[in-house]
C-alpha cells in the first residue's frame, strides 16, 4: 500500500498506456483504435511529467514572491510534453482524416470487413 | 482468443514498466542541465516562465521542428480531405442557446487566446495553448451555424506569414547574435510584458500559426461531412 501511495502517478500513467495498448490490439472499430492511440499518447505524457516531479515542487514559473529556484520541478519534461501534446494533436487529426477517407471508400469502419487489413 | 493473447502481451509490458520504474523513485530530484536553466534562466533569457525559456529560447530549434510537424499534419489533412465531399452533414439546426452564446463568446475566446500567447513568458501558457484556444472559437462557430465556413486562403496566408516570421527572427538572430534563433533583442525588466527579447515575438508568431493551422484542421474535418 505504501508503494502504491508513493508511486500513484506511475501507476496511473502505466494504466493509461496499458489500456490504450489493449484498445489498439483488441478493438475492431477504427474510431476506437484512434481513441486507444490517444489514450496511449496521454499515458506517455503523464509518465514523462511524473518522472520530472520533485517532492514538494511547484511549477517552474517565477512569480516575484518567495518561490525560489530550489522549490521548482524539472522544467525540461514539461517543455518536451508541450511538444508531444501538439504532435499528438497532429497525429490525431491526420488519423481521423484518413478514417473519413476509409469510410467513404469502404462504407464501414470495421477492420474485419475492410479488405486487405485482416490478421 | 485474441483478447487473451493481448492480455498476456500486456502483462509482459506491465512487468517491463514495473522493473524499469522501480529504479526511478517518484519525487526525487534528478535535475542536471535543468538546474542551469532554473538558476540562470531569468538573466539569460529574461523570461520568468522557465518552461517558456526552454521551449522558445534554449530549444527554439526543436520548436521550429515541432511547428513543422504540425504544418505537415495539417497539409496532409488538407490533401486528403480537400476533394472529399461527403453525403451526411449537420442536418439539425443548433439550438438558440448555442447560436446566441457562440455569437457572444466568439470575440471573447479570440481575446483570451491572444492574451495567453502574448503573456507566454510571464504566466502558464504560450503560443500552442493560445493557438488551440483560438481554434476552439472557430470550432464553436462551426457547431453553431450549419453553413459557416472560414476563408481558407486568408487562414493559409496568416499561417505562411507567421511561419516565415519565425524563420526570419531566427535568421536575424544568426546575423546579430552569432547563432540561429539567438535572443538578440533587449531582455528588458523581468516580470514586465515587454521583456525577454525575442520570446514574445516568437510566441505571437507561433500562436497565430497554430491557431490558423488548427482552425484549418477543424474546418477540413467539419466540412468533409457536408454535402
Amino acid at each position: 500500500m505504501e508503494v502504491l501511495h508513493n508511486s500513484m502517478y506511475y501507476v496511473g500513467a502505466a494504466a493509461l498506456i496499458l489500456i490504450g495498448l489493449y484498445v489498439i490490439l483488441v478493438k475492431r472499430n477504427l474510431i476506437k483504435v484512434i481513441i486507444g492511440i490517444h489514450l496511449l499518447d496521454t499515458g506517455v505524457n503523464v509518465l514523462l511529467i511524473s518522472v520530472g516531479y520533485i517532492k514538494g515542487g511547484k511549477a517552474p514559473i517565477f512569480t516575484g514572491t518567495s518561490l525560489g529556484p530550489a522549490q521548482f520541478v524539472d522544467p525540461i519534461p514539461q517543455a518536451l510534453v508541450l511538444t508531444a501534446i501538439v504532435i499528438g494533436v497532429g497525429v490525431l487529426a491526420l488519423a481521423l482524416s484518413i478514417t473519413v477517407k476509409v469510410y467513404q471508400h469502404h462504407g464501414t469502419l470495421d477492420l474485419r470487413k475492410i479488405k486487405g487489413l485482416k490478421w | 482468443m485474441r483478447k487473451w493473447i493481448s492480455a498476456i502481451l500486456l502483462g509482459f509490458v506491465a512487468a517491463g514498466f514495473f522493473i524499469v520504474l522501480s529504479d526511478i523513485p517518484f519525487g526525487d530530484n534528478r535535475m542536471d542541465v535543468a538546474k542551469h536553466y532554473i538558476e540562470n534562466g531569468i538573466t539569460e533569457t529574461g523570461a520568468v516562465n522557465i518552461v517558456t525559456a526552454v521551449v522558445v529560447n534554449y530549444r527554439a530549434l526543436d520548436t521550429l521542428g515541432e511547428v513543422t510537424v504540425l504544418f505537415v499534419a495539417s497539409l496532409g489533412l488538407g490533401a486528403l480531405l480537400y476533394a472529399g465531399k461527403g453525403s451526411s452533414g449537420n442536418k439539425q439546426r443548433a439550438s438558440l442557446v448555442v447560436r446566441t452564446g457562440s455569437r457572444i463568446l466568439f470575440p471573447l475566446i479570440l481575446l483570451f487566446g491572444a492574451y495567453i500567447f502574448v503573456h507566454g513568458h510571464l504566466t502558464p501558457g504560450g503560443g500552442f495553448q493560445g493557438g488551440a484556444v483560438i481554434a476552439s472559437a472557430f470550432l464553436l462557430q462551426y457547431l453553431a451555424y450549419r453553413h459557416y465556413s472560414i476563408d481558407r486562403l486568408q487562414f493559409s496566408m496568416v499561417e505562411s506569414i507567421s511561419g516565415s516570421a519565425f524563420v526570419v527572427v531566427g535568421l536575424l538572430g544568426l546575423a546579430m547574435g552569432g547563432y540561429f534563433l539567438s535572443n538578440f533583442l533587449d531582455k528588458g525588466v523581468p516580470y514586465s510584458l515587454f521583456s525577454a527579447g525575442v520570446i514574445p515575438v516568437l510566441y505571437v508568431a507561433i500562436g497565430l500559426k497554430v491557431g490558423a493551422e488548427l482552425a484549418g484542421i477543424v474546418a477540413g474535418l467539419m466540412e468533409s461531412g457536408r454535402g
